[in-house]
């Protein structure tokens, strides 16, 4: 707050210092858990056993690394997470893609080509993102299978396509309905049809809530658990189920270290997406409520 | 034949009828100004002259071919928008030549109508920009070079000034008046703004309700209004309304102001214009209409040869606008404003006299608010 004009007191001072060490211990203990975690997955088995949580790593070593990407044993099969770390990707993209596609044109329909019950459809659109995952897993398995695409990549993305069109479109209605309905009929006027005024006047200006979605759809759609876990195969799992699968793996030693490295390398690609793009997120959020 | 012909046009939204069996035509080359209060239906109808809206019943001609039921870009028209409605990822040049590409104008063409245009416009080196670059004025001629490129036969233009500032307001009315003379085209022009509607129109169109009620010159509109609110739409200051009594004299007519704590003004009425419908309200009440400048200062060096009626009055307020001064006074148990001309010396509390130019006076219906004369 450079701007808030005050005298600079000694009292002033040290409040202003009390405040800050406030701040900075809260976000250190917040940041404790990740910390552990990291020096953890680079200590060897011998000093995590000798030494608390706390102690910093004597020996660095990257092989708890390599062995959670290539080696260690999710259940029956002892070939690392790597596999299944693609696999994520593999369902998340193609999701994301589809998802944020149908968002963009349902919410352009739903305000640019208002139709009697259009309020009704989106109301009822809003509704699908309050339905417990759980609900739906056993009419969901049953759909895969008359599908065919039970078990499968293509059944997931399905899956999360189908679970995520209720957000991108709340996301993308509420964007699109601050966007004035004159463009549209200087469009129409102009000889421009549906997709051709949605692509060349509408989706020029939606990257804000582009990337909202996006990262939205990611986050939720990589850390998915529970449908990972119900309609996957030992070969199409994510990570997550992975990365489950290999920290309940009851034979030998318990390799904290391994369980560690592979816990950051599940959780590694949210929070790049989220390091680079969390500013457009937040900007994005709140993009509707300004005048464009 | 007409350019455009609108013909028992009406519009339902849900159960209310915003547009009730309108019917108008005008010429090619007519710049035709739709006008009235919020809620009128005027931008109803320009919507469903521009097919954006779908009409209830009725049928929109435009060359004579029907385009009721057309799409928006088949109907040869092109519009401006209140908000402008530029396409804010586009530049100026890309805005201008967009309805041309989707009609597949090939693109030496394409860019012969952006120069032509933004030479008309003044606006060739705004042409790389983006809206978001532009201000007002400039945003506003953008919007009317993207109209003007693809040579349409009738432009719409829906309160296309009511977003600047009032001199940049005063100087774009101008501006279309020139281009329109220049070129020619066939305009229709919504605006709630009576001055725009006055100083732009070939024809104008008072609307209310739904309903037009009147259909006519600036002139007819002005000086010969159907009913009193047309009269008091259409002038500013507005036309001041006074109730009064009709009376007859033999053969001389008079309208009779009821003055309290005075005697009764008495306003003789010319013969010239009385009228058949005068003789049915003889005895009633009437409300006379008298538009401020109907009221002159009495010039007692021109007094002999003065036409109208004398009268007195002690004035309340004084409001010098510079060109001449606006003037309040009681007449009858109403305040009137009359406009007098600037070296008029009066100040507020003094008597004055006025001639009120009865030739020029319009008599209402009571209750119908038609007009009587």
């Amino acid at each position: 707050m450079a701007n808030v004009i005050r005298r600079q007191t000694l009292a002033a001072r040290v409040s202003r210092l009390a405040v800050y060490s406030v701040l900075i211990l809260a976000a250190l203990f917040y940041l404790l858990p990740l910390a552990v975690m990291l020096m953890t997955s680079v200590k060897p088995l011998s000093e995590i056993s000798a030494g608390t949580l706390l102690t910093l790593p004597q020996n660095p070593t990257l092989a708890p690394w390599t062995k959670a990407w290539g080696e260690a044993c999710t259940g029956m099969r002892c070939d690392g997470v790597g596999g299944y770390f693609w696999n994520s990707f593999a369902i998340v993209i193609p999701a994301v893609l589809i998802s944020t596609t149908i968002g963009a044109l349902n919410g352009y329909a739903l305000t640019k080509w208002r139709f009697k019950g259009s309020e009704l459809v989106f109301a009822l659109m809003l509704f699908g993102c309050f339905i417990p995952f759980q609900v739906v897993l056993l009419p969901m398995a049953q759909t895969l299978g008359w599908l065919g695409i039970s078990s499968s990549r293509a059944g997931l993305v399905l899956v999360h396509v189908v679970f995520g069109i209720a957000f991108t479109t709340l996301f993308f209605r509420n964007f699109y309905v601050g966007i004035p309905n004159e463009l549209v009929s200087a469009a129409k006027l102009d000889g421009a049809g549906f997709f051709r005024i949605f692509w060349r006047i509408l989706l020029p200006v939606s990257t804000p809530i582009i990337v909202v979605s996006v990262i939205w759809q990611f986050t939720q759609i990589w850390n998915d658990f529970l449908f990972g876990v119900a309609f996957s195969a030992h070969n199409t799992q994510p990570v997550t189920v992975a990365l489950n699968n290999l920290v309940n793996t009851s034979t030998g030693v318990r390799e904290y270290n391994v369980d560690m490295a592979a816990a950051m390398i599940a959780a590694l690609p949210t929070l790049v997406v989220y390091v680079l793009a969390g500013k457009y997120f937040v900007r994005g959020l709140t993009a509707g409520s300004v005048k464009g | 034949m007409a350019a455009l012909e609108i013909h028992n046009v009406s519009k339902d939204f849900g159960s209310e009828r915003v547009l009730k069996d309108v019917s108008i035509s005008i010429d090619s080359g007519e710049f035709l100004i739709l006008v009235g209060p919020s809620g009128c239906g005027k931008s109803t109808l320009m919507n469903a002259i521009a097919g954006l809206e779908p009409v209830t019943s009725g049928n929109i001609y435009i060359d004579g071919e029907d385009v009721t039921w057309r799409p928006p870009a088949d109907r040869d028209i092109a519009m401006v928008f209140q908000s402008y409605a530029l396409y804010p990822s586009m530049t100026v040049r890309q805005n201008i030549s967009f309805g041309l590409e989707m009609r597949k104008v090939p693109k030496p063409e394409r860019e012969a109508a952006v120069e032509r245009v933004a030479d008309l416009l003044q606006i060739t080196p705004l042409l790389e920009r983006k809206p978001s670059q532009l201000s007002g004025g400039q945003r506003q001629r953008v919007a009317m070079g993207r109209a003007l490129a693809r040579e349409p036969k009738v432009y719409l233009f829906d309160e296309p000034l009511s977003n600047l500032d009032a001199k940049l307001r005063v100087d774009m009315r101008t501006e279309i008046k020139k281009l329109h003379q220049r070129l020619g085209t066939t305009i229709v022009y919504v605006t709630h703004d009576q001055v725009e509607a006055m100083t732009l129109a070939d024809c104008i169109a008072v609307m209310r309700d739904g309903h037009i009620l009147q259909l006519g010159s600036p002139d007819e509109v002005y000086n010969n209004p159907v009913d009193m609110f047309v009269a008091g739409f259409m002038g500013s200051p507005s036309m001041n309304f006074i109730s009064a009594m009709l009376e007859r004299d033999g053969d001389d007519y008079a309208v009779r102001i009821a003055t309290p704590n005075e005697e009764d003004l008495c306003l003789p009425w010319p013969t010239a214009r009385v009228t058949d419908a005068m003789t049915e309200q003889l005895g009633k009440p009437v409300i006379l209409g008298l538009r401020p400048e109907h009221f002159s200062e009495e010039d007692e060096r021109l007094s002999a040869q003065a036409e109208g009626t004398l009268l007195h009055a002690s004035v309340t307020v004084v409001e010098p606008t510079g060109a001449d001064i606006l003037l309040r006074l009681p007449l009858g148990e109403q305040e009137v404003t009359a406009r007098v001309g600037p070296k008029c010396a009066v100040s507020p509390g003094e008597r004055l006299a006025l001639r009120v130019d009865m030739a020029r006076a319009i008599l209402f219906n009571a209750e119908t608010e038609k007009r009587l004369a």
